[in-house]
């Protein structure tokens, strides 16, 4: 779902949209900015009344205050606007690939040639659709008939087809989606409007976007501390004003300055910046492919501290790869790679494919072309479960240690111990054993070892540090399953995994406390994902997987868990820090403020002026500057999230605190000092 | 050094006794057995039955919300009646008639929030009766409902998925039985020891050894020496963080505190159960380590302020320093022998130290009783004392309320730096969510809001101003401090302002009001929706609340609160006052 949209659009879109917001309803979402917004107003009818003479402060004081408050207002919209752009032009692509088209919408499975051509949008739910090759599939749906190659790009980005057929786990489609070769009938499986597509583009443009539990938590902290400030300047007034009588002078604060020190004081950064966060945490997860239902999901993410993934894949390669021979009964060991070879020649598995590379490298054994030596090649089925050749005098198979066993029991052959032993020692190895025999003969035995993908065991270690534990998923026995989760370094694993058993699993750590994550493709998956706190659904995944799941990975790609655990703590992080910082502001902005408001009726407290402010009015405006200029300064940061470490809370709750925290104490003392200094220099005060 | 000793050795009494008593408390509101159950058991049932409690019944937060309003209101009541009824009940021998109306609204709310602000002259304006049966009483009940809501805090924390919190009656009872009853018979007993009186006697008069002449040339030859049931009170009025003086002057008086011993043992009790209950807050959520990240948070605080203020004070002013203009030191400023610095609004008998010492804690605490005038410290002195009290008492703070004000504030700073470590916040293994967040708002920002509105109206009336004794940066102090200490529900008084008004007797009342009951109803709130939580197990990604950083962050956010609520305050009164003074 990469999305190449010149980064100027979205800046104009943006700018045109801040504009936009301006409007009271979109205003009154946010209350820190709608303070800021109605100061704004305030401060604007005040200058009109100075123009006709009422007032406590000159015009172009009051007139500069107020424009500064407007671009304020101005900035926190374009905050938002440009982190909805990236969505938007998102949705507008995936738009593009929801048109209605005509399909062929038939009454029975029996009578495919009978159909009738409708608009897609009269679809329903339980219609059945034929789609053939190079036609748009109308609808998300089920097949229920046939087999058929779909290039599922417009979604997920990814060009190569995929294969979707009747039965099974693959047998969902999303509407929008191209049929390339053969044809489908498909089940509709939603309602217009509801299909998957139409999520999609609600989530991703934000339209759907609610606030999610925290930002709510986190809006009602800025809302009270907003209004402690409110009670803080209007409380100042009635100070000054008693403060004025009791030394006979005359009361020097204005309400302009007020409404000034108010929106200074007012966590206005975060405030303003708050629901770009929420919305750019939702862009950056979608830009890996995933698509979660809520927000309230990746916020679920940065709390979970249980992975379950799925071993291959994420912790091992795909498939295993032939490590060693190990011949027995007295064979050589370059008889068994000769066979083995042989065997696996017509075998277009990788892991037949390793067989003949090994033997390669091992003897130099060629390759050879089977129909010249006239062998006929048997395949794997599922009844025998082995493959291999027969040749003119010879059988050779290879498969798994049980199933030769009984082919050569019955055949009246002899299985050997000193098969057994190294069927075993394979197996303790977390490798898989084949086994290769000649005839009534075994040979030796194939060892099939589980590559772990690199870097795992430091990621695992990191994931650790942070708290996190991960556990392996794999359909391995125990014995096999220990020794790669030893290599691999989770912490736990769970073998002979059924549905049943990941479910119990679940529930086990929550009951525990802990919150858990996992991916799922298949339909008995769903009770699973339905029990998880995070629950990704492969997008290759059924139908029933998907709606368990509460986000769905356009990639299935099973080392997506991590990346998402990634994004939601990333998101919090950002949400946390940038409040930080913008509280801590506000020492820097009372040291700027008071003395210079109150330097007429003491003038000691110039000593509190450590910044050496020229005047009120240019501190005053100083710090309002400061303030409008930060929130610019920040979306950057906003949009691409604080940055993020793999160390444990502690270390990270430190760094943090010192670059947001002190950071956020030392940095307006500076820029409100340069401000004012720019100030003075351009003779205004 | 005599002095820097004298402070250490106040601290290490403090922390010695309150670590077996916080485990004490603890035992006892769990129903536990301890030494006193054998005395105190008959008496838990007997009350029980004459009251139709049923021990063993759980309350919803709402049931012991209402419970404790209920409670609450039923003697702010009884207690109002009392005062302006006082001329025809008995024990009144001097024959005080009943006070106007609006300052028996004022005390009566004063007493049921622990406040204890005395806008009233005690020996002048109240009997006998009122003082034991209105006062002394609700010194202890006051004291009892803020334990009790803590205790329905703690199991908040404990609990998982249930919807009881404890009983109110039952936490009341058992707070009063074996904590508050048997430790103001120890520290009366001890006060009595040292002269504190204890009699139903009418007031004495006694003829002045040296005749006094006032400005207007009369002669004064007798003193009107005051008496009563005082020992009693006293050592409750320490214990509950009360501060509701016997007499006028409160502890500064002979007889309310006649000797250094005294004064050590009312001393030490203004913050022992505060101090304690930290420890009984880590013992029952079984996990000490927790209660000692709030304890030393909180003792922190108080060690800056008592060191700010012993500073202060010691080296006193430049004026009495002598500085170019008048070269000759007017005070001795060393710590050794004879007090010295500040001596002004102290007692002799007590000195720097232990007046300092004295004003910290009962600042710190909502204690609110005093043995100096706070209205002659130093500028900065002051202003730390008045710090304290804006900060929301949650620096030890009165008994119980002040450890929930603190966790409030503990649950302000797990969401902030929850969030830095990336997840949401969770406090001891519970989820903090929307609903948390608001109550602890209302926890933390109740004393704030009530200081501001009400010092900010109270500077526009007229009438205020001209009942100040002082102008200018310390008049505006003089204001600030009585709503500070109402807002805080604290009770001591800067002096220098009058403040037996009807406008002030209500806005003060209705400031005391605010600050006790907003905070407990959100506390019991909170109690009520993490006992319906589960808990959440903890892992390397959680954040500690135990550990350094955290205790640090939370001070950090106390200070922050205060300091961002009352900076425009605090410089227009004793900062401006503090640079005028030395410019």
């Amino acid at each position: 779902m990469e999305i190449k949209v010149k980064d100027k659009k979205i800046l104009l879109h943006a700018l045109k949209d801040s504009f936009m917001k301006l409007s009271p309803k979109t205003q009154i979402g946010n209350p820190v900015m709608f303070l800021v917004y109605i100061s704004a107003i305030l401060t604007s009818f005040l200058f009109l009344l100075s123009c006709f003479g009422i007032k406590d402060a000159s015009s172009g004081y009051i007139l500069g205050i107020a424009v500064i408050l407007w671009f304020t207002v101005l900035f926190a919209n374009f905050a938002e606007a440009i982190a909805e752009g990236r969505g938007k032009a998102q949705a507008d692509s995936l738009r593009a690939s929801k048109k209605d088209i005509e399909t062929k919408k038939i009454d029975s499975i029996d009578h495919k040639e009978d159909f009738k051509l409708v608009s897609s949008a009269t679809l329903r739910k339980g219609d059945l659709v034929l789609v053939n090759a190079g036609e748009q599939i109308p609808a998300d749906g089920e097949v229920v008939e046939g087999a058929a190659s779909v290039d599922e790009s417009a979604i997920t980005g990814e060009s190569a087809p995929v294969i979707r057929e009747a039965g099974g786990d693959r047998s969902a489609v999303t509407g929008g989606t191209m049929v390339t070769s053969d044809w489908i009938v498909i089940q509709v499986t939603s309602e217009a409007g509801e299909s998957f597509l139409d999520k999609m583009i609600a989530m991703v443009e934000g339209s759907s976007r609610k606030k999610t539990p925290n930002e709510i938590a986190l809006q009602i902290f800025l809302v009270a501390l907003t209004a402690i400030f409110i009670l803080v300047t209007a409380s100042l007034y009635s100070y000054s004003l008693f403060s004025s009588k009791q030394l006979g002078l005359e009361n020097p604060t204005s309400i302009t300055s007020l409404i000034a020190l108010l929106v200074c004081l007012a966590p206005t950064t975060i405030g303003a910046l708050l629901s770009a966060i929420g919305i750019a945490g939702m862009s950056r997860l979608n830009q890996s492919n995933v698509l979660a239902m809520s927000g309230r999901a990746i916020e679920a993410a940065g709390d979970v501290d249980i992975l379950m993934l799925d071993k291959t894949g994420t912790i091992t390669l795909g498939n295993r790869q032939a490590a060693e021979f190990i011949p027995v009964d007295g064979h050589t060991e370059q008889e068994l790679a000769e066979a083995a070879q042989l065997a696996s020649l017509a075998d277009e598995t990788p892991e037949g494919r390793s067989v003949v590379i090994l033997a390669k490298e091992k003897f130099g054994i060629r390759e050879r072309n089977l129909e010249e030596l006239h062998v006929s090649f048997v395949p794997f089925t599922a009844t025998t479960r082995m493959s291999g050749v027969d040749m003119k005098s010879d059988r050779i198979r290879k498969g798994a240690a049980d199933s030769i066993k009984e082919y050569i029991i019955n055949q009246g052959g002899r299985y050997s111990g000193q098969c057994d032993v190294a069927v075993k020692s394979i197996a303790s190895k977390g490798g898989t054993p084949l086994v290769v025999s000649k005839n009534k003969e075994i040979l030796g035995v194939i060892y099939l070892k589980d590559i772990i993908k690199a870097g795992v065991n430091e990621k695992f270690a990191d994931l650790r540090k942070m708290g996190i534990k991960t556990i392996m998923i794999t359909g391995d026995n125990p014995l096999t399953a220990a020794a790669i989760a030893a290599e691999a370094g989770v912490d736990d694993f769970l073998a002979e995994a059924t549905p049943e058993g990941k479910l119990q699993m679940i529930r086990d750590f929550q009951a525990k406390g802990h919150l858990v994550a996992m991916t799922g493709d298949g339909t008995n998956d769903a009770p699973a994902l339905a029990q998880a706190d995070v629950a990704v659904a492969m997008n290759t995944g059924t139908q029933a997987a998907k709606e368990a799941g509460n986000m769905v990975d356009l990639d299935s790609s099973p080392t997506k868990l991590i990346d998402i655990v990634r994004i939601g703590k990333q998101l919090l992080m950002t949400r946390g820090s940038l409040t930080t910082f913008s509280i801590a502001n506000d020492l820097a902005k009372y040291f700027a403020i008071i003395p210079a408001l109150f330097l007429g009726l003491y003038p000691e407290l110039s000593a509190l002026n450590i910044m050496h402010l020229h005047s009120a009015e240019s501190a005053i405006f100083s710090a309002i500057i400061y303030n409008a200029l930060i929130i610019i300064a920040l979306i950057p940061l906003a949009l691409k999230g604080v940055k993020y470490r793999e160390v444990s809370a502690g270390k990270l709750l430190s760094w943090n605190l010192l670059v947001y925290g002190v950071g956020g104490i030392i940095a307006p003392f500076i820029f409100v000092k340069l401000i004012d200094l720019l100030l003075v220099a351009t003779g205004l005060f | 050094m005599e002095t820097v000793i004298q402070y250490s050795i106040y601290l290490i009494i403090l922390i010695a006794l309150a670590i077996p008593l916080g485990r004490y408390i603890g035992k006892v509101m769990n129903g536990e057995k301890v030494f006193l159950s054998r005395v105190g058991r008959p008496c838990e049932r007997l009350i029980y039955r004459l009251l139709h409690i049923e021990e063993s019944e759980e309350m919803t937060w709402k049931r012991y919300a209402l419970s404790a309003i209920l409670f609450s209101a039923l003697f702010l009541v009884t207690l109002f009646l009392i005062i302006l009824l006082q001329g025809i009940l008995p024990l009144n021998p001097e024959k005080i008639d009943g006070t106007s109306w609006h300052l028996a609204f004022n005390t009566a709310v004063s007493f049921i929030t622990n406040t204890n602000w005395q806008a009233y002259s005690s020996e002048a304006q109240l009997s006998y009766f009122t003082q034991m049966i209105g006062l002394t009483v609700q010194n202890f009940v006051s004291a009892a409902v803020g334990i009790s809501v803590l205790f329905a805090l703690i199991r908040g924390f404990v609990r998982t998925k249930t919807n009881g919190i404890g009983n109110f009656f039952v936490d009341v009872t058992r707070s009063l039985v074996y904590v508050l009853i048997p430790l103001s018979i120890v520290v009366s007993i001890g006060l009595v020891s040292q002269g504190v009186v204890q009699n139903f006697k009418s007031y004495d008069t006694v003829q002045l050894i040296e005749p006094i002449t006032t400005e207007d040339g009369t002669v004064v030859t007798e003193e009107v020496v005051p008496m009563g049931p005082a020992a009693s009170q006293i050592a409750i009025k320490q214990l509950g963080t009360n501060g509701g003086g016997f007499f006028g002057v409160n502890s500064a008086h002979p007889f309310e505190n006649p000797t250094i011993l005294a004064n050590l043992l009312e001393m030490i009790s203004i913050l022992l159960i505060p101090a304690a209950l930290c420890f009984t807050f880590g013992r029952n959520i079984k996990d000490s380590k927790q209660g000692r990240a709030i304890f030393i948070a909180m003792f922190t605080v108080l060690v800056i302020a008592l060191t700010s203020v012993a500073v202060s004070e010691q080296f006193a002013t430049p004026q009495l320093q002598g500085s170019e203009r008048n070269s000759e030191e007017l005070v001795d400023l060393s710590t050794d022998g004879q007090a010295g610095g500040n001596m002004e609004g102290k007692e002799a008998r007590f000195g720097i130290a232990s007046s300092v010492t004295w004003g910290v804690f009962t600042t710190a605490a909502s204690n609110g009783s005093v043995n100096s005038m706070h209205d002659s410290y130093t500028p900065l002195g002051g202003m730390v004392l008045m710090l304290l009290m804006m900060l929301g008492e949650v620096i030890f703070g009165g008994v119980g309320c002040g450890l929930y004000g603190m966790l409030g504030f503990a649950i302000l700073t797990v969401f902030i730096a929850g969030l830095m470590v990336g997840r949401t916040p969770e406090y001891l293994g519970k989820k903090i969510e929307p609903y948390e967040m608001k109550m602890a708002v209302f926890v933390c920002l109740a004393t704030p809001v009530a200081i501001l509105i009400g010092s900010g109206i109270a500077m526009v009336i007229p009438s205020v101003a001209d009942g100040l004794n002082n102008a200018g940066a310390h008049g505006f102090s003089e204001v600030l401090y009585a709503f500070a200490s109402a807002g805080g529900n604290n009770g001591s008084a800067f002096a220098g302002l009058g403040t037996d008004t009807p406008f002030l007797n209500i806005a003060i009342g209705l400031c005391m009001l605010l600050a006790r009951f907003v905070p407990m109803l959100a506390t019991l709130a909170i109690a009520g929706s993490l006992a319906k939580k589960k808990k959440i197990a903890t892992s390397a990604g959680t954040l500690s609340t135990s550990n350094g950083m955290f205790i640090a962050l939370l001070i950090f956010v106390v200070l922050l609160i205060g300091a961002l609520s009352f900076f425009p305050a605090v410089a227009l009164g004793p900062i401006a006052e503090h640079l005028q003074m030395i410019a």
